[in-house]
């Protein structure tokens, strides 16, 4: 597949734009929804899902000419583990309030589906340095994806952005954007954004 | 499976497929160990800061702190490390400069409106009373529940105003509590052992209470006869 010349810039952009985990496949939702209560948790949540992805495809891709595909997905989901294991030890020695924010939703990354998919459809398909190079785009699109919606949350929810406060005294927080209703809302508002720029897109095409 | 309509595809033997199972397994289990055992003494130290802090925050006169363990009809003893046995009580003590005790911390948790409230109250002997609260961790509800918690920007100070001298005296034979520590409905405060809830979020403020409560209860009887054996630091 590789010899075919497979464009190494669009292997990587594929994730950030054309198929974004969550704008685009609306993959990985329980984290989405979840952790966006703030930026910084976002973020967080967007690196440590990307470094699972990155060694578990990395890992899933050199292995691939040894694994029988009667036990794939079993090998694929303790390669995940490992990784999410590891990031579990990691965030809890960078920082223990992070590590209690994140929650649950940490030992969760083993079930987001985008990872488990990238691994089958991907990885297990290509040479390590093309599945490197997706998995880092589609890590950074998750990541884009969960800091747009954390992004907006913070600021009507609790009036801050990365915990520095932008209005002062004055504002009255938007509750329901830090609560569980708000994470919809925003995704549903980001989904429409993106939905009239391609609908926008589409029209100019077909004007020329 | 190897009927004979369906043309046998090349079959993986049952070998190798142990084989690649086992060996994913065995470097996945190295990777795991060697990140736990990299990582240890970080978390560790993450975690004691953390446990320090809020000790601190509860007993803020404090310069040094130590780990207590209480057994069931023993003596208070220095920590040991490791798991704590079935029936013993954890507190801490609180030294100052020379030495001095100046304040107990101890944690206890209820169930609150979302998931268990776990609290870390400050007991000053001199008082006998209750001095000091932080949340240690709690789900409720942002901009409602979360109004208990002292480190949030929108904690009720009301609310907080019921732990600067929150009444935990002893009953005259030193068994019990002589009042249990309680939460009251907003605005029905009466006695110096009841805490004033935040109104529209009752129901936290009755987890905090009873987290408190059912702590002190069972830490206090014991302890409290015993505070001369942990009064100047060991």
């Amino acid at each position: 597949m590789s010899a075919q010349g497979v464009n190494t810039w669009d292997q990587f952009i594929e994730g950030i734009w054309k198929q974004n985990p969550v704008f685009v496949m609306v993959l990985g939702m329980c984290p989405t929804l979840a952790v966006t209560v703030s930026a910084m948790n976002a973020l967080a949540m967007g690196v440590a899902t990307m470094f699972v992805l990155v060694c578990s495809c990395l890992l899933v891709s050199l292995m691939r000419s040894i694994v029988p595909k009667e036990v794939r997905i079993a090998t694929y989901i303790v390669i995940i583990a490992t990784f999410v294991t590891v990031v579990d030890y990691a965030i809890q020695a960078v920082s223990l309030a992070l590590y209690d924010a994140l929650g649950a939703f940490i030992q969760l990354i083993v079930v987001n589906c985008m990872i488990l998919g990238r691994a089958e459809a991907h990885a297990s398909k290509n040479p390590p340095w093309i599945a490197v190079i997706n998995a880092v785009g589609m890590g950074i699109g998750f990541a884009i994806g969960l800091l747009s919606l954390g992004v907006v949350r913070e600021i009507l929810g609790s009036g801050t952005l990365f915990g520095v406060s932008l209005f002062g005294e004055g504002f009255q927080p938007w509750v329901v954007m830090v609560l569980p209703p708000g994470g919809f809302f925003v995704l549903g508002g980001w989904l429409l954004v993106f939905a009239l720029w391609e609908k926008r897109k589409q029209a100019k095409e077909a004007a020329k | 499976m190897t009927t004979n309509t369906v043309p046998e595809t090349q079959a993986t033997p049952t070998g190798a497929m142990l084989r690649t199972l086992g060996l994913v397994s065995a470097i996945c289990g190295l990777i795991i160990v060697s990140s736990y055992h990299g990582t240890y003494t970080a978390v560790q130290a993450n975690k004691k800061l953390a446990t320090e802090r809020a000790v601190k925050s509860v007993i803020p006169a404090a310069k040094s702190i130590a780990e207590y363990w209480l057994a069931p009809g023993g003596s208070p003893e220095i920590a040991k490390g490791g798991d704590l046995p079935a029936g013993t009580i954890k507190f801490f003590a609180g030294y100052d400069a020379e030495g001095k005790l100046n304040g107990i911390a101890a944690e206890g948790g209820a169930k609150g409106y979302a998931d268990v409230v776990r609290v870390m109250y400050g007991y000053s002997p001199e008082c006998q009373c209750i001095n000091g609260l932080s949340i240690v961790s709690s789900r409720e509800t942002p901009g409602i529940g979360d109004k208990v918690d002292s480190s949030k920007s929108n904690v009720d100070k009301d609310f907080m105003a019921n732990f600067k001298a929150l009444d935990a005296k002893l009953n005259a034979d030193k068994t019990a509590l002589a009042n249990g520590i309680k939460a009251v409905k907003h605005g029905t405060k009466t006695s110096p052992w009841q805490i004033d809830a935040i109104s529209g979020a009752t129901i936290t403020s009755r987890a905090v209470a009873n987290g408190i409560n059912d702590s002190a209860k069972a830490l206090l009887p014991k302890l409290v006869p015993q505070l001369d054996k942990i009064r100047s630091k060991s």
